[in-house]
């Protein structure tokens, strides 16, 4: 299998004020296409760092990484700005849908940065990417008219909307009560299915055992990686919920 | 990224927020219908001001009598006798930069036709003020050199005369009437001409030939005035140089002595009042410029008011692939759009005022291509302008911050 991202003794030290704090110490794995890893680890333990360099979003202060074969630690801001655009697929917490603005228009947004897709394309892909995550029926409903599940599932089409090598999915269920966190976690399968590498950062032990892939931070050192040799189907743990009308 | 999709994605954030963006158009609405209505109003009367200026005859140049010092007593300058027929022929024969050339005396008095009379003056002329003054016989004719020569009693009457005096509707052409004691056969009537600028009803006149004027009703032998009009009006200055020279010289002044008469030109005078609607046209412009400063003051509020609140937005824009300089225009053209829609909504609006302030004031106006294009062209400034500061505050931002910004 294709390596996908290839870490090689990654270290990011912040300066604050006369200290150097150390986030991460020297990591070092792969992913391979077709993963689904989660990160995980208590908070402090790096994994938001880890993220914005698997993102693309900062740099390290040593070591290598490569995104898809491309070596990321020496490129500039707008390289990197276009890496993400191609390579890259957000997925974030609080989904940042922009306001009072349709499923489609919001899907259609990391094409807008590519020049290389014209505008019937664009909705045609952002429709594509629409249905996959299941809204096709909502094509044109406002982001401040949908549900959260509903809301992040249009986050998560706009993160496959560019055929991204890697989607990178932060706490993408933290928002959500555990009813719709696995809605979003049976989609996030499904992908894995269909062969797309997801990294997973949360702080959940519990969405672990979906996933392909653990990997544990713990003060910037990966404490353990393992490989699930029993992955859980969140299909069927969601048919095990109790249906609950309360809320 | 192209400039059609930057362009979409600002009018999308735009219309996101009708209202504050519509509130910001307003200040630079404001701001460019001010600029292009004051313009409008201090051209047009700029212009009004000209035209009855060129009406009297905008090349026209007068000399008068100058005060001087008779044993220590400054004289008024309508009692000196230094303008002398010598120097109206002088200046007939020696100048070339002067076109026509007349003498002028008046008197004023009652006029008499039957039992109707009226105060009037009677203005001792050469054939050539007809041309100089741009007055036109409408009915019989004009005198003549001839009649100049023989100092006939005929005269060429205004209309505001005609009325007073031929009060049932006679033709006054033939008829005789009397100034003071004189009688003059009426030989033509003027064209009315109407009030000028300063009020005065310029068909309140009686034109005869100077000599008569000046043998038969003053009995005096020198000028009052002579009047004369230079070839082009560019050429006015060297005309007023020439004549200068001429009546020194007729006059036997001294390099030191000062002139015993005055050379003025209408262009002067013209000037002198162009330049005063002109100072009122920079100082009404000055106040609408700054409010057109005001509104783009409002942009560059909002546009930053509009940075902070999207923070969010912007991190997500940066993390999906878009660059600073995207973000940058972005934003920039947000702010044009506001600034150019206002200034256009705002051009129809000064086109509008100025036309209903001409409608309901009566006030002249005149609108002129330059002023709307330049108040245009200083709104689209202004929108880059003001909102580059905010724009590059968004795009300078880190995208791992601003994505969690709260």
């Amino acid at each position: 299998m294709k390596e996908i991202i290839k870490l090689e003794n990654i270290r990011r030290n912040f300066v604050v004020g006369d200290e150097v704090v150390h986030a991460l110490r020297g990591l070092s794995f792969t992913i391979k296409e077709g993963e689904f890893v989660t990160i995980m680890g208590s908070s402090g333990s790096g994994k938001s760092t880890l993220l914005n360099i698997l993102g693309c979003l900062d740099t390290p202060t040593s070591g290598e990484y490569y995104l898809d074969g491309v070596s990321v630690r020496t490129m500039g801001k707008n390289a990197r700005a276009t890496l993400r655009n191609r390579k890259i697929g957000f997925v974030f917490q609080n989904y940042n849908l922009l306001p009072k603005t349709t499923a489609i228009e919001n899907v259609e947004l990391p094409l807008m940065y590519n020049p290389a897709y014209n505008t019937v394309q664009r909705r045609k892909k952002s429709i594509d990417a629409l249905i996959a995550v299941g809204l096709g029926e909502r094509l044109n409903h406002k982001s401040n008219q949908m549900s959260g599940g509903q809301m992040q599932r249009v986050a998560i089409a706009r993160a496959l909307v560019n055929d991204p090598a890697v989607i990178l999915a932060d706490e993408a269920t933290g928002n959500l009560d555990t009813r719709t966190s696995f809605e979003i976690l049976v989609l996030f399968q499904k992908l894995h299915d269909e062969g797309r590498t997801i990294i997973f950062v949360t702080h959940n032990p519990e969405i672990a055992q979906y996933s392909s892939r653990n990997i544990t931070l713990r003060d910037g050192h990966i404490t353990s990686d393992i490989e699930n040799e029993k992955i859980l189907d969140a299909a069927e743990t969601l048919a095990k919920l109790p249906v609950n009308d309360d809320y | 990224m192209n400039i059609a999709n930057l362009f979409k994605i600002a009018v999308r954030a735009l219309t996101n927020n009708k209202l504050r963006c519509f509130l910001t158009m307003l200040g630079i609405i404001i701001g460019v219908a001010s600029v292009i209505t004051m313009l409008a109003i201090g051209q047009g009367s700029k212009k009004s001001i000209q035209a009855e200026i060129s009406e009297m005859g905008s090349n026209m140049i007068m000399i008068h009598p100058g005060g001087d010092m008779r044993g220590g007593v400054r004289q008024s300058a309508d009692d000196m006798e230094t303008l002398k027929l010598k120097d109206y022929e002088s200046i007939i024969n020696e100048t070339r930069y002067v076109a026509a050339v007349s003498a002028s005396v008046n008197s004023s008095g009652q006029v008499i036709y039957g039992s109707n009379n009226a105060p009037t003056t009677v203005y001792g002329i050469s054939p050539d003020y007809m041309e100089i003054r741009r007055y036109k016989v409408q009915d019989g004719e004009m005198f003549t050199e001839q009649d100049v020569t023989t100092a006939a009693k005929v005269c060429v009457i205004g209309k505001t005369i005609v009325d007073n005096l031929f009060t049932n509707g006679e033709n006054p052409v033939g008829k005789i009437i009397r100034f003071q004691k004189l009688p003059f056969k009426v030989i033509g009537v003027l064209e009315s001409k109407g009030y000028n600028s300063m009020g005065m009803d310029q068909d309140d006149l009686i034109l005869a030939p100077y000599t008569t004027v000046q043998k038969r009703v003053l009995a005096i032998t020198h000028l009052q005035e002579i009047i004369c009009s230079a070839i082009k009006e560019e050429y006015t200055e060297q005309a007023m140089d020439e004549i200068t020279e001429i009546l020194r010289r007729n006059h036997k002044l001294k390099a030191d002595e000062e002139d015993d008469f005055t050379v003025r030109s209408q262009q002067e005078l013209s000037n002198m009042l162009t330049n005063t609607t002109d100072m009122l046209t920079v100082l009404l412009a000055a106040v609408a410029g700054i409010s057109l400063l005001v509104g783009g003051i409002g942009i560059m509020n909002i546009m930053y008011v509009s940075v902070t609140e999207r923070t969010r937005e912007i991190g997500l824009r940066m993390s999906i692939g878009a660059k600073g300089i995207d973000i940058l225009a972005q934003f920039l053209i947000e702010s044009i759009l506001i600034s150019v829609t206002g200034g256009l909504i705002g051009v129809l609006f000064g086109v509008g005022a100025s036309l209903l302030v001409n409608y309901v004031a009566h006030f002249p106006i005149y609108i002129q291509p330059w002023s709307v294009i330049l108040s245009f062209a200083v709104c689209t400034m202004t929108g880059v302008f003001f909102g580059w500061y905010p724009a590059k505050k968004a795009a300078d931002l880190d995208p791992i911050e601003a994505i969690r910004y709260e």
